[in-house]
This record gives structure tokens, sequence and C-alpha cells, in this order.
């Protein structure tokens, strides 16, 4: 059997049917691999394909006919994955030959082998596939090389060398495959109506939420803006509570009355969770002054997009946390979009790391688990020291602003999906995982089959949960407790006790 | 305006009598008395009649009874004794616009003047914020100008030697982020105290009053307290010009989860200052410009002001006069008038302006069936008539008039002295006022 197609307009049907994921279905991976050319009805034209519903916007024309020609398809050994999968020539298919280890992790490891421009593997590959092991939960260091080097602004880089272990790459691999898994179940939702109003979907960018949470303890504290559902469900978040939140019942983490712009945590350091764009850098800057006051040694990390790096309060803070040597991280997620407006449009510097002026800077690829793990720690150190600090991920959004938002109409779908096919930044954890054999692809797959069950049954007891009692409209407003004979502050308690 | 009031300090010094103990032996015979024989004491109202029999004020005196016993809230103590309890000279400092040239105390008790101290009102908040500051850490005061150079209107002055550069910060001018910053600190726990110079500048921070400040608790499920104190001079001013003689108190009314007092004298000052720091809840102080340099005797004792109630500034019979802040002045000045041709206003000073005791203004409505308020914020979407509908929906059938409601013009605060007296409701407008709404 062998990956050939007849014809480059068609992708093969999927036979596993649960990848509603589209970021798995990447031409020379096992699904194709695994397809039999010869039965007629398992091909289907390219604008079924779930990946490619709405058909591609520019380039390869669709044709019905099937072209006899046949072109090889399938990601050879000497090409990285940045060349597009139709200019590859069938003469660098590697032989088939034993059935020792699936095909599709020979690929993986040939590419990688081949790919000098993902990360560099210090582990000598050759000896370890011949034996099938088990997930590897050991603590012994690996290191791995961050992707692209760190742009500063008077600072100097951290280095690119990441220590890391078999039992961090895992669970950054969980983590971030429940956090995809969610937010493309919230999609899901939202199109069932069962969550309304606005649901910004953080799928794309989780190596930011998953690095910075390795690289800090959960007395510091995270503030974002309205994409906060994965930075919450990395502080330490259930399942359980995003989705009773996002479809407003009891269960959820603000009781229902908050929604999906308004998660918050505040035994892990969560403080939310914020609509208005760039209200939370001041807050945030409120928080390390808090960590400043009480002299806790922890540090306060603001979040928000390149659309708020516009915003003046933003600057207001940073001056005062400057000025008052705050221990502030501030980290501009740039997904490269403020909603429908390109960066290119609304700033006339998206160098977002320099906006800080007398403020140090560093970019750093948010695609990249370890690259952020390593700023994040970086600044950190920084913060404690001198003062606030200016991170900026570089990373994308593969959904739109929200759900209301198509997310191409300002943008490309194969930008979209070029991007997923070169920096998902699961793709890379898998990668790693895949080429230091500390689990096979089959572990993978189940544990995100895992992941998908837990999310399915979070959402089974979601529903279950009940929506918040009538009285709850009116519990807390304010906070009872002062007054003499006199009604309560909310006119519902006739009494109430000064402290 | 202001130096009418100082002269009290001088003219009603006597009238301070005992000491607090011998206060609370009185108020307890008080209470006995009150509670088995109705009423016995002779009541010398402001124009000279004395009423035997006050009547229909049952529920105050019960009212008196129960805070007797919680002796924390002493103002309404004492000013509900007065009215009862002439002959005991009690301290009329409490009101010092209330009985300015009407009352003249019969005899010069052996005052102690130990138990009070003369001060002004923005000393008054001073001393509140700093024993608030001295009892809780997590205090801290952050404005323009508050630290170094002690406050625009010397409220903070002082606090910066005594507590250092953490606890009195000088801020930038960027009210939208210091604000924040203060809402921001108080998720994880401190107190700030956010100063605007001027309220009207308050308004460049109105995103973080209303959406963080006044939702976060509500939208966290209740796992954030937001325990800010928002203060700041507002009001008009001595042709201060448009930008800052602005009244706040009508555009924050309607934000959810905060609460809103306004202050009139040193005492109330004082008291809400400390209220308003230990509150779980944001609140707003609104303070006045022309009211920083009134002179009040305070007790040396600590006090604090209840938050959601008014204060009875002068009982009366034929019309409730609600008024608050500077305005206060003006209804007193014209009650002395009106008590001069013969009616007898009640006046009480609001002080809550979110939410609004109803319950105080609820009796006196149910006494008066006339109700005229009196304010400083515009006529459209103002307090006045927040207020007027609050009355209107609860006490709609004790009315026998439409509630009159008399606040500043719709317009921008003029430069020229004249004009701007205009702007503002004038002593005269209110006799009118009360004048039309008796007959």
């Amino acid at each position: 059997m062998c990956s050939i197609i007849t014809d480059l307009r068609y992708v093969p049907k999927l036979r596993s049917t649960n990848f509603l994921d589209s970021s798995k279905v990447v031409p020379g991976w096992r699904t194709v691999i695994s397809f039999d050319p010869r039965s007629r009805d398992g091909w289907i034209p390219r604008q079924q394909s779930s990946w490619n519903r709405h058909g591609l916007k520019s380039g390869v024309p669709i044709q019905n006919k099937i072209n006899s020609k046949a072109l090889l398809f399938c990601v050879s050994s000497n090409s990285s994955l940045t060349k597009p999968f139709w200019t590859l020539s069938p003469s660098k298919l590697k032989p088939r030959g034993e059935k020792k280890t699936p095909p599709s992790v020979e690929m993986a490891l040939s590419h990688l082998k081949s790919s000098s421009s993902r990360s560099i593997l210090v582990k000598p590959l050759a000896a370890a596939f011949s034996l099938r092991r088990l997930i590897s939960n050991s603590t012994d260091p690996i290191t791995i090389e961050t992707s692209v080097p760190f742009a500063t602004h008077r600072c100097d880089p951290p280095s690119r060398t990441v220590e890391t272990n078999p039992q961090e790459l895992l669970s950054f691999f969980r983590v971030m495959a429940t956090m995809r898994r969610m937010e493309i179940a919230a999609d899901s939702l939202y199109k069932a109506k069962l969550i309304r109003g606005f649901c910004h979907l953080y799928d794309g960018q989780e190596a930011v939420a998953v690095g910075m949470e390795a690289a800090i303890t959960k007395k510091d504290s995270i503030i974002t803006a309205y994409r906060d559902h994965c930075t919450f469900l990395g502080r330490g978040g259930t399942l359980l509570e995003v989705f009773s939140e996002l479809m407003g019942r009891q269960a959820g983490c603000s009781n229902g009355k908050g929604g999906s712009m308004h998660f918050y945590k505040k035994d892990s350091g969560f403080y939310g969770g914020h609509g208005i764009v760039g209200a939370q850098v001041p807050l945030g800057c409120g928080l390390a002054f808090a960590h400043k006051y009480n002299k806790d040694d922890a540090v306060a990390f603001a979040l928000y997009g390149d659309g708020a790096a516009n915003q003046g309060q933003l600057f207001e803070a940073l001056n005062i946390s400057a000025l008052w040597d705050l221990p502030v991280i501030l980290v501009c997620e740039n997904n490269h979009y403020g909603m429908g407006t390109a960066e290119w449009r609304a700033a006339k510097s998206p160098a977002y790391y320099k906006r800080g002026d007398y403020v140090p800077g560093l970019k750093v690829d948010g695609m990249d688990a370890f690259a952020v793990k390593q700023a994040c720690k970086f600044a950190k150190e920084h913060a404690l020291k001198s003062g606030p600090i200016i991170l900026e991920m570089d990373t994308y959004r593969y959904h739109g602003h929200s759900m209301s938002d198509p997310g191409s109409t300002y943008r490309t779908r194969d930008e979209i999906s070029g991007v997923r096919q070169e920096r998902d930044p699961i793709e890379r954890i898998r990668k790693l995982i895949l080429s230091h054999d500390l689990a096979t692809e089959k572990e993978l797959k189940d544990i995100e089959k895992e992941v998908r069950k837990q999310v399915d049954e979070a959402i089974a007891e979601a529903k279950e949960s009940p929506m918040p009692d009538p009285s709850e409209l009116f519990t807390n407003v304010y906070v009872k407790g002062l007054g003499v004979e006199a009604y309560g502050a909310d006119r519902k308690e006739v009494r109430a006790v000064l402290p | 305006m202001a130096t009418i009031f100082q002269g009290l300090g001088g003219g009603a010094a006597a009238a301070l009598t005992n000491s607090f103990d011998s206060k609370k032996l009185l108020s307890r015979s008080t209470r006995r008395s009150l509670s088995e024989r109705k009423v016995s004491f002779p009541v010398v109202r402001s124009d000279g009649s004395v009423n035997l029999n006050p009547g229909g004020s049952n529920a105050r005196a019960r009212r008196v009874d129960q805070l007797i016993t919680n002796a924390v809230a002493v103002n309404l103590l004492f000013s509900s004794l007065k009215q009862r309890l002439i002959v005991l000279q009690l301290p009329l400092h409490r009101n010092p616009g209330m009985f300015a040239s009407i009352y003249r105390p019969t005899c010069t008790c052996n005052a102690t003047l130990d138990l009070v101290h003369e001060l002004l009102l923005f000393e008054a908040l001073r001393e509140g914020l700093e024993e608030e500051m001295d009892r809780d850490p997590h205090v801290c005061v952050m404005g323009e100008d508050v630290g170094h150079y002690g406050g625009s209107y010397k409220v903070t002055r002082g606090l910066a030697e005594k507590y250092g550069d953490l606890r009195v910060l000088d801020t930038p001018i960027a009210e939208n982020s210091f604000t924040g910053m203060g809402i921001g600190a108080a998720m994880t726990g401190l107190r700030p105290i956010v100063e605007g110079m001027n309220m009207g500048f308050l308004l460049l921070a109105f995103n973080q009053i209303s959406n963080n400040c006044g939702m976060l608790h509500y939208t966290s499920g209740g796992q954030f307290t937001i325990p800010v104190v928002i203060r700041g001079p507002g009001g008009v001013g001595r042709q201060l010009g448009a930008e800052h003689s602005q009244r706040l108190e009508s555009y924050f009314q309607s934000i959810p989860g905060i609460q809103m007092v306004a202050c009139s004298t040193p005492y109330n000052a004082k008291g809400l200052m400390k209220a308003a720091i230990r509150s779980e809840n944001p609140v707003i102080l609104f303070e006045h410009v022309l009211l920083y340099n009134l002179k009040e005797r305070i007790p040396d004792e600590e006090y604090i002001c209840n938050l959601e109630e008014a204060e009875m500034v002068r009982p009366g019979e034929h019309v409730t006069i609600l008024t608050y802040s500077r305005m206060r002045y003006h209804v007193m000045q014209a009650a002395k008038t009106l008590v001069n041709k013969g009616y007898d206003p009640e006046v009480i000073d609001i002080r809550s302006l979110k939410p609004f005791d109803l319950h105080m203004i609820g009796n006196s409505v149910k006494k008066t069936h006339r109700v005229l308020i009196v304010e400083e914020c515009m006529r459209t979407g103002g307090i006045g008539a927040s207020l007027t509908a609050a009355i209107t929906e609860n006490f709609h059938d004790y009315l026998d008039a439409p509630i009159v409601c008399l606040s500043s013009q719709d317009v921008p605060t003029p430069y020229a002295g004249t004009l701007e007296e205009w702007t503002v409701v004038q002593p005269a407008q209110i006799v009118t006022a009360v004048e039309q709404l008796c007959q």
C-alpha cells in the first residue's frame, strides 16, 4: 500500500471521523498513508473534506474530473514541511519494508531528521525505534532549543536552550490538547446556541498559556482580556467550570453570572477575564503594586492583544509601573489582527516589544511553548529585580476574533492553514515527543481521545447543572456587612452590622 | 460662606455638658422614661414655642433606644436627644447651621472641652484617614499630589512623611490608569483610597469605575471584593469654570455595585471617611470644594457614621426638605427665613446618595406629606430626579402635593460670578418653593 493520489485536487476521505480537529489533517501523516487508492469510493472532492469546507480562496482550481496522472503525495525525507506538498517528487519516497515501526512514525522521524528549521535533537534517534515503549514519565532532563532567536529591546536575550523533561513535555501535550479540544467544543456549543453572546476562542495560542504557566507559580498573578478560557484552565480551572460558565449555569466559576469574558480564580491568582479592551492592564499594574506592597516576591502578568496595545491607559500604567519599579510583566499576545484590522493597519509601530521605550522588551515566538517558558522565566527574574518588562508573543489564532467573526474576511484561508501546518504549537510538541521517543503516535492519539472524552463528559455534566436561581440576580452586587439600623446597601436587608 | 459657621465654634462653646459616660446615663434614663411615659419632656421648638407633646415620635424614640445601645452611631443620638432635652444644653456642634442664631444656651455648664476638639472639614477628613491608616496596614492613598505636596486641599498633609512613599503615593496625571491600579490592588486585598484632584477628572476613569470597580464583585461570583474608596471634591466652587465645577454624582449613580456618600460637616466627613474605608464595597465619597474650611467640634473618641443613613438636621412638621452637601447650608439659611415666616421645615441631609435612606425619608414624608428636594446636581438625570422617582414610587399615597425638586440649571457653569450664582439654587428660591408647596 502506498500513498498515491491521482489528482492533487482530491483529498482522501478520512477514515477516522472523530478528527474534528482539522489540525490533525496534515498531508503526509498517517491518514493519507493508510488509504487504499484502489477503492474509488474513498475519494471525495476537496471541497467536502473537513478541513477545507469552503474551498480554496486562491490558487488551485477545482475540477471534477479525475486526472489519471499519478502524483506521489507524501512528505519526503528531503523536504521540510514548509514546502507545499504537491511539489514533492515521488522518488524520495522511502521504501516500505518491515512493519516493525508504524510507517507514520518513521515518516515523522525521517522528516525530522532532515529538517533543520525545527528543533535540533540532541538525543540520537537510531537505536530507539525498534522497541515499543510506554509513555515515559521520567524527569530526566532534555535540552531543547527554541525555534527562533529572541529579539530584544534594551536587554540581553535569555538563552535559546531550554531544559525540560519528558514529564513536562507530555503534560504540555496533554494540557494543550485539552485546551484545543475545549475550544473546538465551545465552537460547536456556540453553534448549537448553548453558548450565547460573545465567545472568543484561543485555539492556536495555547503555547502562550501553557508556557507561561510552566514558568511561574500560583502565587504570581495573571490577568488577561476576554480570550481567557485557556488561561483559566492553565491556572487550575476545571473543564466543568469552564463549560458551565459558558452556558450560564450555576456550576460555573462565576456562578453563571460572568460569562465567557469573566472567568476568575482567586485562589490561584487568575484575575480574569475583562471585556473592555486594555482596561485590564492598569489592573495588572495594580496587582503588581499589591505584590510589591505585600513584599511577597511574586509578579503580575498583564496580558493584552495587539489591538489593545494602542490603548492610552497601557502607556499610563507602564509609566507608573516603571516609576514605582513594580514587578509587572506586560505580555502582548500579538496574533496580528485586532478583530478585523491587521496590525499594520492599526499600529504605526508594530514592534510592540519596543513600544515601552524606556522599558525593556523581548519578542518571543508564541507558538513555541518552550520559548514562552524561557521568556517568562527570564521576565519574572527581571521584574523582581528591576521593574517592568514587555514581552511580545508572536502567535496566531485560527478562529476569528469571536464566534460571530468568520475570520476569513480579512485574511486568507491559505494563511490560516499555512500557519496551522507550519507553526501549530501542539504539532511541535508532538514532534518533539515522537522524536525523543517518549511516546508513540498511538499513545498520543490515545491521550487525545482521552482528552476528548473528558471534554465531552464535562459538557454533559455542565448541561446537567441548573441555571442560576432568580434570587441570584441580586446576590453579590454588594458585600454585606455595614450599617446600623438601616437598610443594607442593596435595600434588601433591614439591618447590617458595623465591623 | 464658610466663615458664617466659624463663629459657631465660639458662640456655642459652652454647649458641651458632661463626659460621655454621663451622657450615656442620661440617655438610659431617657430611654426608660420614653418607653414608659410616652413623652414627657418639653420640646422647645425653633420658633420659641414649647411643645409638650411632640407626638408621632415613637418611632424615633424607639430608634433612639436601639441606637443608644449601639454606641458607635453617636450622631443620631445627639441630634435626637437635642430635640427633647433642651434643658441639658447638648452640644450644638453637630449641626452648625441649625442653631446658628436661633438657639442660645440658657445655662453654661461646666463644660469639659477635653472630649471634643475643633477642626476644619479637611482636617477631619485627614484625621479619619490617619486613624484608618494606623489601624489597618492595608490602607494606602494614591492620587495626584497627595504625597509630598500634601494634597491639593491639604487632606493628606503630613501623611507621606509619616507613612512613607509606598502608602501615600504620588501618581502622575493618569486618572484612568491609577484608578485601575487602585482597583487591581483592591482585588488582592489592599484598601486603596483613590483621590481625584477634582471629581471632574474622574470622568477619565469612568470606565474603570463603572466596569471594573462596580461589577467585579458580581461577575466574579463574589470571589473578589473591591474595598476601594474614591474621593474628591466636586461641586460648583468660586468661579472655577465649567470643567472644574462638575457634579459627578449624577453620572455615577446608576453604576451597580458602588455606594455613594456625600459629606457636609466635619463630623460626618470623618465618620463617612472611616466607614467608607472599612466598607468592603467600593464607595465614592463626594466632598465639596467650598466646604473644606467648615469648622466644627467633633468628639475625640472614635466614631463611624453609617454609610447608608441620612442625617436629620432639623425636625419639623410642615415640609420635608431633602438635601445634601453644600445645599444643606443654603437650606438652613432658608430655614431661618422660613421659621420667621411661620413655617416649620424638616431638613434631612440625605448623605447617602446610593442607596437612598428611604427609611428616614419615608418616615419624614409620612409625617409632613410634602417634599422639597434641593440639590446641586443638574436638573436632568440628577440625584434629585432619582430621588423624586423613588419617593413617588414608594410613598405616593402619603404625598399631599407633587414633589418639588430644585436643582442646578442644565448649563455648563459659567465663569462670571453673578451667572454662577444663578446656576445653583439660592436660599430665596428655596423659601419661595416652600411657600408655594405649603399653600
